[in-house]
Formats: C-alpha cells, sequence, structure tokens
C-alpha cells in the first residue's frame, strides 16, 4: 500500500520535472518556435479538457464550443488594452472571463435542453457562429469589440509586476517570452486538469455520466437533468473562457478570424480522437492535434526527399492532406479514441462482436 | 412591391440551390443516422470536374446547354465512384463504433478532398464559361433567368423523384427497412452493404447535380466551395427535419427565403441598428426558435423519433 | 515641423542613393570578368529571407501569388551574385503558410526568428501581419508587408514594421474623392465583406463620400465566403444609387458584378485593389464592362520594368499574376537595396537604411515615412474596357520620378493626369496629416 503511494508520488515528481525541463530540451534542440507551439498546445488542451466535459462526460455534442474561448479573449482584450483605456491586471480579468463564459454556457444550455445529438450540434453551431458574428460586427453604432479589424496592443500577461512578454532573468539564465508563457499556461492546465479529474469522480460527475448513457432512466434515478445539463455547459465554458483569456494577453491582437467553425471542430477533434470522456486521452489528443500540423509543416519537405529523392508537392498542400488522413487512419483504427476510457472499450469490444 | 417580389424571388432559388444539397444529407442520415459533413466537399468535387469538361468543350461549337448535359454527365459518375468510396473506406468500417467517430473521419475525408482538390485544379477560382443563354422573364417588375427557374423546378422535380423511389420501389422499400433497423432488415433479407452503398451512389449523383447547378448560377467555382455549402445545407436539412425529404426541401427554400428577406429587411425592421451582415444570425436564430419548439426539426417526426 | 525632417531625409536618402549607384555602379562588368577567373577568393555568405502568406485555405491563390512576387526578386538577385559587405551573398528563401490564422502567424513568425531570417516580406492580411510584427520587433528583424493594409499595423511603433502599399485609409480617402468628383456620385451604396480589409476600405470610402457631398444611400454587407448577393442588390437597387462601392475581394466582386447585370441595375461598381485584378474580368465576364477600380502604385506597364517583370512572372511560374506579387516582389528588393546601401545583411545594420528607401520598384517609387508607411503613394483609378483594365489616371505619387517621362513614350497623358492628380495630392497631404493626428495622441 505505502509502496504503491510512494511509486505515485515518485511518478508525479518525474513528471513534474519533465514538465518543468520540457521547454528546455524543446527550447534548445528545436528552437522557441516549438515551445511556441507547446504554449499553443496547452491552450488547446485547456480547451480540450472544457469541451470534454459537455460532449465526453455529459455526451452533449457541442459544435460551437469556441465561443467561449472568443468571449475570454474579448473580454480580455477589452479589459486590458487601449481600446477603452482600461488596463484591468489578470488575476481580476481570468475569473471574470470564466465567469462571464460560465453565464454565456448557460445562456446556450437553456433553450438546447430538449434537443438531442444532431439537433443539439446544429443549435451549437449555430450559436458558435451568432458569437462570432456579433463580435464581428459590433463596431457599430457603439464600437465595442472594433469588429473585423480586431482589438491590437493589448497589454501582455503580467504577474506582480513582471511582464510575460519581455524575457526575464533568474539565476543567471535568460527565459524568453514563450518559456514564462509556458510555465503560466502549464500552471492553469494542471488546475484544469485537476479541476476536471475532480469533477470527474464527484456526484456531478457521475450524473452527467448516467444523462450521456441514458437521459431517460438518469431522469428516473432522481437526477435533475436540466440543472445538470446547464451546470455541464457552464463548467466546459469557464475552462474555455480561462484559455482565451490566456490567449489575448499571449497573442496580444484578438480578430474574430481565431475563432472560426474550423477551431470549434478542431476541439471537438481533439476530444473524440484522444477518447471521449478520458481525461489523460483527451490531454493526449488536444497536444496531438496542436503538434502534429506543426511538426508536418517542419517535416513534409524531409520527408518527400527522403521517400521520393525530390519535393513532388509543395509542403503546404501535404501538411492539411496528412492532417486529414491521420484523422480517418486514427478512427478507423481506434474508433473509441487513441486512449480511451478502460470502460468505454470493453463496452465498444462488446459491441463490436 | 416589385422589391419584394425580388426577394422572394432571390430567396427560392437560393434555397432550391440548398435543398439540391441538403437532399443529399438528408437521404444519407435517414438511413445510417450519420452527418456525412464530406457531402459538400463532394458537390464541390462535382462543380470542379463538370467545370473542367465544359471549359474543354466551351469552344467546341456544340449549344450551350449540350456542353453543360456533357459536363454534368462526367461529373455523376465521378462523384458517384467518390461517394461510393467515401463509404467504403470511412463509414461502412466504423458503423457500428462510437457515434462521433464517423463524425471525425468526415471531417478528415472532407479535409483530405479539399487538400487534393486543391492539388488539382490549383488555388484559384474558376469561371464559368458564358455558354448559357442569360435570358429571363420579369414577372411583376422582378426578374428571374431561365437558369434560375430550372433550379427551382430541378430540386423540386428531384424530391419528387426521390420520393417515389423510397415510397414506391423495392429499393426504397428496402431502405425504408433499413434505416427502420438493420438488423431485422439483414434477417429479412435485405443486403444492408448494397443498400447504403446504393444510397451513397445517389447522394453523390445529387451532389454532381447540385454542383453544376450552384457554379452554373454564380459562374464561379473553388476547391473550398464546398464547405460553406454544406454548412447551409445541413441547417437546413435540420430546419426542415434531417431525415426527411419534403422536410430537407421545406427547410432548403424556408432557409433561403429567411436569409433573403431577412438581409432585405432586417435593417428597415430593427431601425437601422441590425442590418445585412446579421443575415446569418437571423437565419439561426430562426433556426433555434423552430427547434425549440419541434425538436426534431419543422417535418421531422417520422425518422428522427427513433433514437 | 514635420517638412523640415521630411525634406532632410529624402535630400539624404536622395544624396544616399546617388552615393550608393556611384558606387554600385562600376562593380558589375569587373565581378563578370573577375569571377570566372579566382571564384575562391570571395567567402560567400548565405542570408536567409522568410516570406509569409496563406498557401492553404480560401486565400491561397493569392498567397501563393505573394510568393512568387517574392522568389522572383530573391531568385533575381542570386543571379546576380551580388556582393554586400565583401562576401558574396546567396539569398535562401523560406516561403512559410499561416493559413490567414493570426496564431499560425505567430507561430510561423517565431520559426522565422528561430531560423535567424535576415529579413521577413509578408505576412498577406493584415490580421496575421500585425500579431506577427510584434515578434520580430523584438527580434529586431525587418520586416515589410507586400499587402497588409490595415492602419493599425505601422501605428503600433515598431521601427521593424513596413509596407509597400498604401493603407485603407489612403486607399479609401483616394476612391471617396474620385467617386464623388471624377464620377460625380450623389446617391451611393456601399457594401462590405466584415473582413479586415473590407471593412477598413469602405469605412474610409464612406468618409471621403460623405465629405464630398454625397449620399449613402445603403450600407449593406456580405462575407468573404458568399456567392449570392441577390438580396442585398435587390435592396440596394430600391435606393437607386448611381454608384456601388465594394470593399472586398476580386472572387466576391466578379460574381457581383454578373448579379447586379441580372438584376437590371445600371449603376457601376468601385472598388479598391482587392478586386482589381484579372480575375476580376474572368469572373465577372462580359458584366465587367465599365466597372472601375483603384490600385495603389502606378500601373505596370507605365513603370520601367514593369512589363519585364509580367514576362518573366509569366515565363517562370506559369500563370498570371494575381493581385499582390508586384508588391511582394517589390518589397523584396527594397528589403535588398537596403542591404546593399547599408552593405550588409545585419538586420541591425540594414534596418537603419530601410527608412531611407527611395527605390524605383515595378509599382512605384517608394518612399517610407516615419511610421514606415509608403509616403505620398501614388493611387491608380482603372476602368474595365474590353475586358481588362484601363488605367483612367494616378493620384498622389512621389512627386519626383526622375528618368520616367524621358523613358515612355505616351508619357504627356500621364504628365497631364499627374497635374491633376497634383490637386487630389494636396488633399492626400492634409489627409496624411489628419491620419497622423490619431497616432500621435495615441503614443502618448
Amino acid at each position: 500500500m505505502s509502496t504503491d503511494k510512494r511509486k505515485a508520488l515518485l511518478g508525479m515528481v518525474l513528471i513534474g520535472v519533465a514538465l518543468a525541463v520540457l521547454p528546455f530540451l524543446v527550447g534548445k534542440g528545436l528552437g522557441n518556435s516549438w515551445v511556441r507551439v507547446l504554449d499553443f498546445a496547452l491552450l488547446y488542451v485547456m480547451l480540450a479538457l472544457g469541451l470534454n466535459i459537455v460532449v465526453g462526460f455529459a455526451g452533449l455534442l457541442d459544435l460551437g464550443y469556441i465561443a467561449f474561448y472568443a468571449v475570454g479573449a474579448y473580454l480580455y482584450a477589452l479589459l486590458a488594452s487601449p481600446h477603452f483605456g482600461l488596463h484591468w491586471p489578470v488575476w481580476a480579468i481570468l475569473p471574470m472571463g470564466a465567469l462571464v463564459a460560465g453565464f454565456f454556457g448557460v445562456l446556450l444550455g437553456a433553450p438546447t435542453l430538449r434537443l438531442r445529438g444532431d439537433y443539439l450540434a446544429i443549435v451549437t453551431l449555430g450559436f458558435g457562429e451568432i458569437v462570432r458574428i456579433f463580435m464581428n460586427n459590433l463596431n457599430a453604432p457603439i464600437n465595442i469589440t472594433n469588429g473585423p479589424q480586431g482589438i491590437s496592443q493589448i497589454d501582455p500577461v503580467r504577474i506582480m509586476g513582471v511582464s510575460l512578454s519581455k524575457p526575464l532573468e533568474i539565476f543567471g539564465l535568460t527565459l524568453s517570452s514563450v518559456y514564462l508563457y509556458y510555465y503560466l499556461f502549464l500552471a492553469l492546465t494542471l488546475l484544469v486538469v485537476f479541476v476536471s479529474i475532480r469533477l470527474e469522480d464527484s456526484r456531478i460527475g457521475r450524473a452527467w455520466v448516467a444523462i450521456r448513457e441514458d437521459e431517460i432512466a438518469a431522469k428516473a434515478c432522481g437526477i435533475d437533468t436540466r440543472n445538470v445539463k446547464l451546470l455541464a455547459f457552464a463548467m466546459g465554458a469557464t475552462f474555455g473562457g480561462v484559455a482565451g483569456g490566456l490567449f489575448a494577453g499571449f497573442q496580444e491582437f484578438v480578430s474574430p478570424e481565431s475563432f472560426g467553425l474550423m477551431e470549434s471542430i478542431m476541439v471537438l477533434c481533439m476530444v473524440v480522437l484522444g477518447g471521449m470522456g478520458h481525461i489523460p486521452g483527451v490531454i493526449l489528443g488536444g497536444l496531438l492535434l496542436a503538434v502534429l500540423p506543426e511538426a508536418l509543416r517542419h517535416g513534409a519537405v524531409p520527408m518527400q526527399r527522403a521517400l521520393f529523392g525530390q519535393v513532388l508537392l509543395d509542403p503546404e498542400s501535404l501538411r492539411m492532406l496528412l492532417f486529414g488522413l491521420a484523422l480517418i487512419a486514427v478512427m478507423l483504427y481506434r474508433p473509441a479514441g487513441l486512449w480511451p476510457e478502460a470502460r468505454r472499450k470493453r463496452e465498444f469490444a462488446e459491441k463490436a462482436k | 412591391m416589385d422589391t419584394f417580389i425580388q426577394q422572394i424571388i432571390n430567396g427560392l432559388v437560393l434555397g432550391s440551390i440548398y435543398a439540391l444539397v441538403a437532399l443529399g444529407y438528408t437521404m444519407v442520415y435517414g438511413i445510417l443516422g450519420l452527418i456525412n459533413f464530406a457531402h459538400g466537399e463532394v458537390v464541390m468535387i462535382g462543380a470542379l470536374t463538370a467545370l473542367t469538361v465544359i471549359k474543354l468543350l466551351a469552344n467546341s461549337g456544340l449549344p450551350g446547354i449540350v456542353v453543360v448535359l456533357l459536363g454534368l454527365a462526367a461529373a455523376v459518375p465521378v462523384c458517384m465512384a467518390l461517394g461510393f468510396t467515401i463509404e467504403r473506406v470511412a463509414y461502412r468500417p466504423l458503423r457500428n463504433a462510437p457515434r462521433l467517430a464517423p463524425l471525425i473521419t468526415a471531417i478528415g475525408v472532407s479535409i483530405v478532398l479539399q487538400q487534393l482538390a486543391m492539388i488539382f485544379w490549383g488555388r484559384s477560382y474558376h469561371a464559368f464559361p458564358p455558354i448559357l443563354p442569360t435570358t429571363g422573364r420579369d414577372i411583376g417588375g422582378a426578374h428571374i433567368t431561365d437558369l434560375q427557374i430550372v433550379i427551382v423546378l430541378l430540386a423540386a422535380a428531384i424530391m419528387a423523384g426521390l420520393m417515389l423511389l423510397v415510397n414506391k420501389t423495392r429499393l426504397g422499400r428496402a431502405m425504408r427497412a433499413t434505416a427502420e433497423n438493420p438488423q431485422i432488415a439483414g434477417l429479412m433479407g435485405v443486403n444492408i452493404n448494397a443498400i447504403i452503398s446504393a444510397t451513397f451512389l445517389i447522394g453523390s449523383a445529387l451532389a454532381a447535380v447540385a454542383g453544376v447547378m450552384v457554379s452554373a448560377n454564380y459562374s464561379i467555382a473553388h476547391y473550398h466551395m464546398g464547405f460553406i455549402l454544406g454548412l447551409k445545407a445541413f441547417t437546413a436539412a435540420v430546419l426542415g427535419g434531417i431525415g426527411n425529404l419534403p422536410g430537407a426541401m421545406l427547410g432548403g427554400v424556408l432557409l433561403g427565403l429567411i436569409e433573403s428577406l431577412g438581409a432585405g429587411y432586417i435593417g428597415d425592421l430593427t431601425g437601422g441598428f441590425l442590418g445585412s451582415h446579421y443575415q446569418d444570425v437571423f437565419a439561426f436564430f430562426v433556426l433555434i426558435l423552430v427547434l425549440v419548439f419541434r425538436p426534431s426539426g419543422l417535418m421531422g417526426e417520422k425518422v428522427a423519433e427513433r433514437a | 515641423m514635420r517638412f523640415p525632417v521630411k525634406t532632410i531625409s529624402l535630400a539624404l536618402a536622395s544624396s544616399l542613393v546617388a552615393f550608393g549607384c556611384g558606387k554600385e555602379a562600376p562593380p558589375p562588368p569587373p565581378p563578370k570578368a573577375e569571377q570566372p577567373a579566382a571564384p575562391p577568393a570571395k567567402p560567400t555568405v548565405t542570408v536567409k529571407i522568410g516570406h509569409v502568406s496563406p498557401l492553404t485555405g480560401p486565400q491561397a491563390h493569392l498567397g501563393k501569388d505573394n510568393e512568387n512576387g517574392a522568389r522572383l526578386a530573391i531568385e533575381e538577385a542570386n543571379a546576380k551574385k551580388l556582393e554586400i559587405g565583401g562576401a558574396v551573398v546567396t539569398f535562401d528563401f523560406m516561403g512559410e503558410d499561416d493559413q490567414a490564422d493570426p496564431k499560425q502567424g505567430t507561430t510561423v513568425a517565431q520559426k522565422l526568428i528561430d531560423a535567424k531570417v535576415n529579413g521577413v516580406i509578408g505576412h498577406l492580411n493584415s490580421g496575421t501581419t500585425i500579431p506577427a510584427s510584434k515578434l520580430y520587433s523584438e527580434a529586431g528583424i525587418p520586416q515589410i508587408s507586400p499587402s497588409a493594409t490595415n492602419p493599425k499595423y505601422t501605428q503600433q511603433g515598431f521601427k521593424t514594421a513596413f509596407r509597400v502599399m498604401a493603407n485603407d485609409e489612403q486607399q479609401g480617402k483616394v476612391l471617396g474623392g474620385y467617386a464623388t468628383q471624377q464620377l460625380a456620385g450623389k446617391k451611393i451604396a456601399i457594401v462590405d465583406d466584415r473582413t479586415a480589409y473590407g471593412q477598413g476600405v469602405a469605412d474610409e470610402f464612406e468618409k471621403a463620400a460623405v465629405a464630398g457631398g454625397a449620399k449613402i444611400v445603403a450600407r449593406e454587407f456580405t462575407n468573404d465566403k458568399a456567392t449570392d448577393f441577390a438580396a442585398i442588390l435587390t435592396k440596394i437597387k430600391s435606393k437607386k444609387p448611381d454608384l456601388v462601392m465594394y470593399g472586398g475581394m476580386d472572387a466576391q466582386a466578379g460574381p457581383m458584378a454578373q448579379q447586379l447585370k441580372k438584376l437590371g441595375i445600371k449603376a457601376k461598381m468601385i472598388f479598391a485593389d482587392g478586386g482589381c485584378t484579372t480575375e476580376f474580368h474572368k469572373l465577372a465576364g462580359d458584366a465587367a464592362e465599365g466597372h472601375y477600380c483603384s490600385l495603389p502604385g502606378v500601373p505596370l506597364e507605365k513603370m520601367p520594368g514593369g512589363k519585364a517583370f509580367m514576362d518573366k512572372y509569366k515565363a517562370k511560374f506559369n500563370v498570371d499574376i494575381q493581385l499582390y506579387a508586384p508588391y511582394s516582389y517589390d518589397a523584396a528588393n527594397v528589403m535588398i537595396d537596403a542591404m546593399k546601401r547599408a552593405n550588409s545583411v545585419e538586420p541591425a545594420k540594414y534596418l537603419v537604411e530601410l527608412p531611407k528607401t527611395a527605390f524605383d520598384g515595378v509599382t512605384a517609387r517608394i518612399t517610407f515615412d516615419e511610421r514606415g508607411d509608403v509616403k505620398d503613394g501614388a493611387i491608380t483609378l482603372y476602368q474595365a474596357k474590353g475586358g481588362k483594365w484601363e488605367a483612367l489616371e494616378t493620384i498622389g505619387g512621389a512627386p519626383a520620378e526622375p528618368a520616367q517621362p524621358a523613358a515612355m513614350s505616351g508619357m504627356g497623358g500621364m504628365q497631364g493626369m499627374q497635374g491633376q492628380g497634383m490637386g487630389g495630392m494636396s488633399g492626400m497631404q492634409g489627409m496624411s496629416g489628419m491620419s497622423a493626428a490619431p497616432a500621435a495622441a495615441e503614443k502618448k
């Protein structure tokens, strides 16, 4: 028993050390652009975990999830940029972003309670588009979002007076901006993972799974399906809101084109590809789909040289082509996802017989 | 008044185009319960294939209508082959998989088809040669071209044809049986795989027709055109009740009308606060409203209730 | 107060150019003689030039076009075996894809910075250019965008940010003035595609048109993926405008022109560079006739080297120029020119020379103002006639365009137009003063 605990502790310490030195290995070995890719990958992990609550736990197909990310990003942009002349600190904006995004989650959830499956999918898709269209157009009659021009010169994230957009010297080491953001994102991702795990094992988490498996049975068991569903939308949305705020601070620029339907679909792919409802799987899915297109960007030309001795297709065409093929291949060979929940895997094995 | 009639005509034409694509969506959904996200891309491949042939023959001296029909004749088998392959490769192995798995492969197929089309047809926009007569007629001060009349009639005719097929033929009966319960249909001697393949073949042939009509009407085709078209058609299909053929037609026409009347009058209705940039918001808002009161679409009871 | 600074920098720049030319002119013949004789004596240096544009997605055709333009300039420079700082320079071209996505824009920018590029041409879209410009600025890498026209890009105060194309304010202004004065538009309908570019141009156009005494009878919107404009055009028809302004790209402008004709609207369209392409004619067919557009710079045929550029481009890539290739070609050449003048390929060294640029490109004579915007950029108006864009007149432009009248025949007409343009130019000057004002306020 105690050796098990010690093992688990040792494992956690090892993972912690690995995560802490990862940017250095990646940065030195492959360059800072890869650390930046890691930063985005962490943001996507947060998004995927948020969507996982809605799709994976509660089984509600949501194709407009990126709207919450947009809400968080725009809130940060409006409260910390010259656009309104406001410069709120990040610790005030992020919780607010989570709250506002959660409110939007309820807003989306309320009219869709009766809908199922594909009907829910199209309504959430519509919701995502509505949010994007409003952001794109609210520059007149009153200029709120600055319309398609986007909001620039957003304040970078500052923690205790230290701006993360400038290199920081610490213990004789110079950490460039992408490293600093990496640690911030990592900390928040770990928090999101922790919250996800706790939620999964909670009463609410079990209620979500019950609804996913059979809504009518869940209702019969005394679960208040309406509130529990709304809670799923709200909880999922808060993660998106936090990630959005971080995105705005990291990029220092937001514009509506970052929040299109394709992004929603991408996040959904991460959840499904990794293994719906299974937190480690979803994390894997998020990391993989965020890193894969970049790996293909770097690898497309050398790979062709190695295979055919010449560059037959320009790397850009090939990159998305391979990405699409990868989506198909993974789903064909692992229909329940790359790293599915043990229970789901069993279910699927039974069905396949 | 002539403006209003014109807007109705605009909506009808646009709606018929949506309906043409939506019929293909709904066919597949009705049988398999699967959102075939790649359907829009099949439409795109159909349009570009037909256009390639049409461009080759544009100066051959043949009458325009013959050239377009030849283009269509080339596009239909290509799309059918494509639809058949997609089903075999990306959907059939996943028939018993979790519901979202085929959705992801559909997205994958969609990306792959787009990239292949980009490699094959290039990144530029393609113009439809001006070989069709642009004559039209005036109705109460409003204008409609002959091609647009053809599109509206064709969409209605195809819907009627499909309904006959589904309700009156052996194949149709097998399709309905498969939709109801594939296992039992299989026990009754229905070759489910053949039926599903047939559904994809028909749906893809429709996609080819839709692709040619769209590119002829707007004189433009591009490897990226399928995505938005597919999205709108999907919306239309859901609005009408996905899986229901008359529903797809109704949903398409309704969506077209909502969009065109929305763009035309939303500004006046809201005192200039909202303009035509909220056209899609308006359309989605109506969709949400319809679904709140009729959770399975306007006509979707029969098929969609099978949970 | 600003004027003397300008004159001084102009004088400085021109003297530098003169000096540079004086120094540069003699060497070219000798190297040819020298090269085969003693090749190992020369050290070589590799200079990486990055280029970023969307190479996948709906704007891929424009992205590839931009890339081709810059690539052509780089390959020409390589063929010349330029000597900078005593070493023979080989330019290494890195063409990257940002999918017009701001997030990928910064990822790609970081990749180029890691690869230690000496300079960047790009990005194509304002949405990717703005967030990326911050990274380039921090890394001290000069960036010249051939096509990002959002005024914000150069208003951020980055010393590394330049562009060789008139921004939305400049172009919308000229277009609005032209519509109300030369075309005598009284009732104008405006449509834009709700992209940063389309909305930017349309809003500036609206301001200028209203200032010019026109009434905006309809303000309609579409999007950059639309093909059906029947609803908004029907509404516009009911307002009976004499001009329809469109802020957006050719892929929409073409079909829109056709639908305009189908609906029997007699008013002509007027749009900015996004629709000012051969593609527009292809897509609009015979409905293209009579519409107007504007393009920053002087018509290619009228610039020394313009025709040659078109031929080279066509011969090399076997496609027609889509839109911004001449600008990215110029952007790359401006960068190489600054390297030559600085006699260094180090970003920090030639960055000092960039603001002093006075380069005769294929689109215009390029000089930069204090923010890195192209100064007093000429804007040429065209009308569609017989399946081609025919230049009507050029408004604004650098006053001193040497060699040109002598070099070109049929320049008399141009000159006359230039004279006419001067009137427009004073307007331009006032305008640039105006646009500078908010920027100054922001800097405070």
